[in-house]
């Protein structure tokens, strides 16, 4: 038997050398050049075909080579996510589609299925191949297997603990991608078809419809038991002549599958200590702000950490920063414990993020300290206003003097995408972004 | 001579073994409670020893299900679990994560494999591709169409093994989701379980005919089908493509219920063995079936005749 090693030593520091990578969903080509710009090491993205997320606006293979030009640029790499369980009608055009991603400049590809796998190894044996989370990866022999198949990295199943992940680094020599934030599955990836019996959508071809976060009333079969209810309300019919004990009240929150989403960023020393390889983001649906926002923050926290490992404090304006981007409750998923009652989602889902993303810096004129801003979302003068940008830049100021392109003053920037010209009371530079609370 | 057509069925009790041989199973599920999911009933090592006496002495092979996604824990065990499954003698292995496959192959060469990728198993590349890493036969994901399948098997290097009746598995979740739920609203579970026999079942608001049975057990929580798949109709079908082994999900169900669903599906293939060209569906060997079948569960055709989109 091989040598199994389980001591949980994680808490223990490691000499590294190496900083994780961290790496950003980007569902289009400026949210590529966002998650870049703000931090992402890599990012990954979904192509026309063979990807989970199959309302995103995917990639076109040239938006791809654009995105792969503007990754170079700050030394990152583009992933592309061709994770679906295939089906026989999907066989046949594979090969055709991994060598036009080859060619786009894509470094990687994450599949889940040896349908794809295979392939690639074959056709295009310079396109790395990482394990997707759908293959459920939880324990070492399997990574090892994978390993030994030649793929030089596994995503993680999002079941597994720190205390696992240590023991799969002990055992093998591989790189580990782990997710770290994002909503997740709260299902075992891939063992859910939910989607595929309610609306006849395949989910692991991408046509999940979120079945897990619908309402669900929970019953009891009351065929056999009556008597037994210890429930104020009546036994109800179902159909006709047939009893259901309701294992709820009037007034109780609705039974749902949905979890909180994760959120690993006070838990960042762990996730280092431990020697995950790969820092993951969820999130492709996601707006620019949040995605600039939650890369800005991990880029940060990463990087105090390695400037100095034994001084590291988790700064509390990473979390009120994430906390503008998106306003859902958080947790630590599986790495510490199982989750329980407190780590899912029974009340109302889903308030908006506090701040919006009113504007993006495309120029600054340092003479006469006015930048020229384009609009996303409305604002006006007299109101507070937070500029931010890459590694922790950030201010606040009002609103102050706008104009138009034809140099006409204004009120207030209300037209999506309108150029506007305004006094800035600090540098700020291309990529900076504007919110405001509303 | 027309090809051998294997009728299983999964067991939860050495009387069940007894009981689905004798309506005529031919081959046999069975699981341990570690490795096993979903099983109707769990299996110590001395009743897996029976088990495969008791069908060895009537030509039914016995197979261990292990398609449970296996944590490191689950590793340590598991060489020495494989080396008492060779010595019991079982007959065949299914196994869904390559630790299982790995395993087999290093301690029991001997025991086939047979790979359950559950939702995973939709195409024949990978079936092949497991056929390459040593397994010799695939069980076809049951959210695949009759087309799916019959083309499936057209291109397979491996046996194939589809699941003809009885419910399946929609979402399976490590989380404790009834437990938190019933926690959440204050009122913790007394005393009483949220296993399978506890008969909860959730309806969705749009849907209200459906009751989805779900229950908690140590791998987590799983939510079953509301309706079970029944194909005997057109079981020809896939006797004519050759499907090696086809299988009855006896999960949750009463054991007179599966006797009488084996029995029927028993008669149906020994009339096609005997000679297809003169083979004819009979209706009485559904209403064996319709008898005994929950009023509140409908029969259907699963996905077999479904177009799904995504
Ligand atoms: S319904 Fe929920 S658990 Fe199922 S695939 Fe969709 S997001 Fe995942």
């Amino acid at each position: 038997m091989e040598e199994v090693l389980s001591k949980p030593i994680y808490r223990g520091k490691r000499v590294r050398l190496e900083k994780p990578e961290l790496l950003a969903p980007a569902g289009n080509l400026e949210k590529l050049k966002f998650a870049i710009h703000y931090g992402a090491d890599a990012v990954y993205i979904g192509g026309q075909k063979y990807g989970l997320r199959s309302n995103a606006d995917n990639f076109t293979f040239e938006e791809m080579r654009e995105g792969v030009e503007f990754a170079k640029k700050y030394g990152a790499k583009v992933f592309v996510a061709t994770n679906i369980y295939v089906h026989n009608e999907d066989i046949d055009g594979i090969e055709q589609y991994l060598r036009s991603l080859n060619d786009a400049g894509i470094s990687a590809i994450i599949a889940a299925d040896p349908a794809i796998i295979e392939v690639a190894q074959r056709a295009v044996p310079l396109l790395e191949v990482h394990l997707s989370t759908q293959q459920s990866t939880l324990n070492w022999q399997a990574v090892k297997f994978w390993k030994d198949e030649g793929l030089p990295r596994v995503v993680l199943g999002r079941e597994a603990s720190l205390e696992e992940i240590a023991e799969i680094k002990n055992n093998v020599e591989i790189e580990i991608e782990a997710f770290i934030h994002g909503a997740m599955c709260s299902s075992i990836s891939g063992r859910c078809v939910l989607s595929n019996h309610f609306t006849d959508r395949d989910s692991n071809r991408g046509g999940c419809c979120q079945s897990c976060r619908w309402k669900y009333d929970l019953f009891e079969d009351g065929r056999d038991r009556e008597e037994e209810s210890d429930m104020a309300m009546q036994p109800a019919a179902l159909k006709p002549g047939i009893t259901q004990l309701p294992l709820f009240e009037e007034e109780d929150h609705a039974f749902t599958m949905g979890s909180k989403d994760l959120c690993m960023l006070e838990h960042i020393p762990d996730l280092i200590e431990v020697g995950i390889d790969s820092f993951k983001i969820e999130g492709r649906m996601k707006s620019i702000h949040y995605v600039a926002t939650v890369v800005n923050v991990y880029r940060q926290a990463i990087d105090a950490y390695f400037e100095d490992p034994d001084h590291y404090v988790l700064k509390p304006e990473w979390l009120d920063d994430l906390h503008k981007a998106a306003n859902r409750p958080l947790n630590t998923g599986f790495f510490y414990d199982i989750p329980d009652h407190e780590d899912h989602i029974y009340e109302p889902e889903e308030k908006a993020a506090p701040y919006d993303f009113a504007g993006l810096v495309l120029e600054y004129d340092e003479a006469t300290q006015t930048a020229v801003i384009q609009q996303r979302n409305f604002f006006k003068q007299g109101q507070e206003i937070e500029f931010f940008g890459p590694k922790g830049a950030f201010f606040k100021q009002t609103v102050h003097e706008m104009w138009d392109e034809e140099g006409q003053p204004l009120e207030a920037a209300r037209h999506p995408l309108q150029r506007i010209r305004m006094k800035v009371d600090q540098p700020v530079a291309y990529f900076d972004m504007l919110r405001r609370k509303h | 001579m027309t090809k051998q057509h294997e009728l299983m069925v999964t067991a939860g009790s050495l009387q069940e073994c007894a009981a689905y041989m004798d309506a005529g199973a031919s081959e046999l599920l069975i699981g341990d409670a570690c490795y096993g999911i979903r099983m109707p009933g769990y299996f110590s090592d001395s009743d897996i020893r029976e088990a495969v006496r008791l069908g060895q002495a009537r030509n039914v092979k016995v197979m261990m299900s292990m398609t449970n996604i296996m944590t490191n824990d689950m590793l340590r065990l598991l060489p020495d679990y494989i080396l008492f499954l060779k010595d019991a003698g079982v007959h065949a292995v299914e196994y869904s994560d390559p630790s299982v496959l790995a395993a087999v192959k290093t301690y029991a060469p001997e025991i086939r494999l047979h790979w359950n990728g559950e939702m995973m198993s939709t195409n024949y590349a990978t079936a092949n591709y497991w056929g390459r890493k040593g397994a010799s036969r695939v069980a076809a994901a049951k959210e695949l169409s009759m087309d799916e399948i019959l083309e499936l098997k057209q291109h397979l290097e491996i046996e194939a093994q589809v699941q003809v009746h009885g419910m399946t598995n929609m979402y399976h979740s490590k989380r404790r989701l009834v437990e938190s739920y019933m926690i959440h609203q204050g009122r913790p579970v007394k005393n009483g379980s949220l296993d399978k026999d506890r008969g909860l079942f959730l309806v969705e608001a749009d849907r209200v005919q459906e009751k989805y049975p779900i229950f908690e057990d140590e791998h987590g929580t799983h939510i079953m089908s509301s309706d079970d798949i029944c194909i005997l109709e057109d079981l020809h079908l896939l006797l004519q493509a050759g499907i090696e082994s086809f299988k009855i999900d006896g999960f949750m169900k009463p054991v007179s219920y599966n006797t009488a669903v084996i029995k029927a599906y028993r008669s149906a293939i020994d009339a096609y063995t005997a000679d297809p060209g003169k083979y004819k569906f009979r209706e009485e060997w559904l209403d064996m079936i319709r008898e005994l079948q929950d009023p509140e569960r409908e029969l259907t055709f699963g996905f077999f005749y479904k177009e799904q989109v995504y």
